[in-house]
């Protein structure tokens, strides 16, 4: 009887420091994945699903990298500050070439890169891609110092409507005429072709992940001159806060010295 | 001399050239077997996959692919039909780092020294628990993201990083802190196929008539609890955390230890080895 209770009390206290070990070695392991996934600044090859579901879903197999023709894609190796194994592109190394075949989205076995978001009508169009942004530093372009340069625009495969010219009068000379980049982000697919060419030392066009460089406006601004805007606010109801202040007329409260003079 | 290695030449060779196959599918664009030991594809058209990282990335929360489902039923199917756990002695490369450091404590007698082994074989089943708790808590596949084995793997491929450390650190884990350590008592994936492999069909078996208690088996398994049965009973290791590397089978002078395919039509055999197992 004795011997039982012994048995039962060693049995209750190995279980219970395994799961006192298994508590310490999950919270630093936890700690360790929150961390290893952190970076959202990297980039992703076409296709690929938003950040957090990309991580879910890629189960680092490389083989979209094996498929890339030019080897843009690198898989993540253990000091690469990317969660390991998983597939993303340096444009100022080796940018996305945008095959039109796309070869690195079909291979994909578990649909971290979505065939269904570079398809139009049933055929892959690479020019829907989404890796990211392109952004300029209007400080470092040398174009918008009045220095003619195109190398991002002519480098650019949707050339006119990624990246277009914008034309612009140089007041400091008086006769030359700014050709100032503009990416249109509605065209971008963020493949970084314009990142490996600009010429500056480190570029001053430069991709980034969509979420990272992009406002949003809210759902409470209408574009008054958009007439397919406009109809958001068919339906729109009035709606009138009252507060403690705002019951009485604004003049009222204007005039209303309390609590500001002495008696 | 050369029957004395037999198996873990062929075993050697398998390991080598799957991850020969791989290489040259990333650097030669060989289509035989492309992708690495968490998913892979087998001549263009079978998927094979990972079944525990499939099984983290559910739990995670992830839309899990046909081809994943498929590939990593194949892969179950193989190893509960045929080979048990034979993953982590015919493929995984990690087996040929603890392989050399068990090989280095025998030749520096560590063993001898450190008889008390400070970690339970049941550590690999902790691991599966916290790694999926971790999974669905992080929304990520917790394990593959410091596995250690998929580092050893997707670097010999796709370049090592520093991946070169957690081979390093397995090493001497098994070198000096635990005999069999990661192998045998931590890695989660083997903690996988061992019950997956439950039931297969491929067994070693003893003879103990034939057994003159030498104890060389014992002395090379690398998760020798599955060999309790040695000089007691004529019994298979029906133990799945038996990884069929055959080790045991070369070692043996006396041929009191072979392979042999499991009867479960004549049950007798199996269920006393099972009653023996659990009472041990």
């Amino acid at each position: 009887m004795k011997e039982e209770s012994q048995d039962r009390r060693k049995f209750i206290l190995s279980m219970a420091r395994g799961v006192g070990i298994a508590a310490f070695g999950g919270m630093i392991w936890s700690a360790y994945v929150d961390e290893a996934t952190a970076n959202r600044l990297v980039l992703r090859p076409p296709g690929a699903l938003k950040e957090d579901e990309f991580l879910k879903t890629c189960i680092k197999c490389g083989m979209c990298a094996e498929a890339c023709p030019f080897d843009t894609l690198i898989i993540s190796k253990p000091g690469d500050n990317v969660a390991v194994g998983t597939p993303y592109f340096v444009p100022r190394d080796i940018p996305c070439y945008m095959c039109t075949d796309i070869p690195c989205v079909p291979v994909c076995p578990s649909g971290a890169l979505d065939e269904k978001s570079v398809t139009t009508n049933g055929e892959l169009d690479i020019n829907i891609a989404d890796m990211g942004l392109a952004i300029v530093d209007t400080k470092n372009c040398i174009a918008f110092w009045g220095i003619q340069c195109d190398a991002c625009y002519r480098a650019c495969p949707l050339l006119d409507k990624a990246i277009y010219l914008e034309y612009d009068k140089n007041d400091r000379t008086g006769k030359h005429a700014f050709l100032k980049p503009i990416v249109n982000p509605d065209y971008c697919t963020g493949c970084g072709l314009c990142e490996h060419a600009c010429v500056t030392k480190k570029p001053a066009i430069m991709v980034r992940p969509r979420e990272l460089v992009m406002g949003e406006v809210g759902t409470h601004y209408v574009k008054g001159w958009d007439k397919k805007d406009e109809t958001r606010l068919e339906d729109a109801k009035e709606i009138h806060t009252v507060t403690e202040r705002s019951k009485r007329d604004a003049l009222d409260n204007l005039n209303d010295m309390g609590g500001l003079l002495d008696d | 001399m050369i029957k004395k290695y037999r198996y873990l030449i062929l075993r050697r060779i398998t390991q080598i050239s799957i991850m020969v196959l791989y290489i040259g599918a990333n650097v030669w664009g060989w289509k035989i077997l492309m992708g690495n030991l968490s998913s892979s594809n087998l001549l263009g058209s079978v998927p094979l996959s990972d079944p525990y990282a499939v099984l983290q990335m559910f739990v995670a929360g992830a839309v899990i692919s046909t081809d994943l489902i498929v590939g990593a039923l194949i892969v179950i199917a193989f190893y509960a039909i045929f080979g048990g756990r034979a993953f982590c002695s015919w493929v995984c490369p990690v087996n040929i780092v603890t392989d050399t450091a068990n090989y280095l404590r025998r030749k520096l007698r560590i063993n001898q020294v450190a008889k008390k082994v400070p970690l339970s074989r049941n550590t690999r089943y902790w691991v599966i628990g916290i790694s999926l708790i971790i999974s669905a808590m992080m929304g990520v596949a917790a394990f593959e993201i410091i596995s250690p084995v998929a580092m050893t793997h997707r670097g010999l491929i796709f370049g090592m990083g520093f991946g070169w450390a957690a081979i390093l650190s397995i090493f001497f884990f098994d070198l000096f802190v635990v005999k069999n350590g990661w192998c045998g008592h931590v890695c989660p994936i083997g903690g996988t196929y061992s019950l997956i492999g439950k039931f297969s069909l491929f067994r070693v078996k003893h003879d103990s008539e034939a057994c003159t208690n030498c104890r060389k088996c014992i002395e090379v398994c690398p998760e020798n609890q599955v060999l309790f049965m040695i000089n007691k009973e004529s019994l298979p290791v029906t133990s799945a955390e038996c990884t069929n590397c055959a080790r045991c089978i070369e070692v043996c002078n006396d041929d009191a230890l072979f392979f042999h395919i499991r009867n479960y039509v004549q049950k007798n055999e199996t269920k006393q080895g099972e009653i023996n197992e659990t009472s041990n």
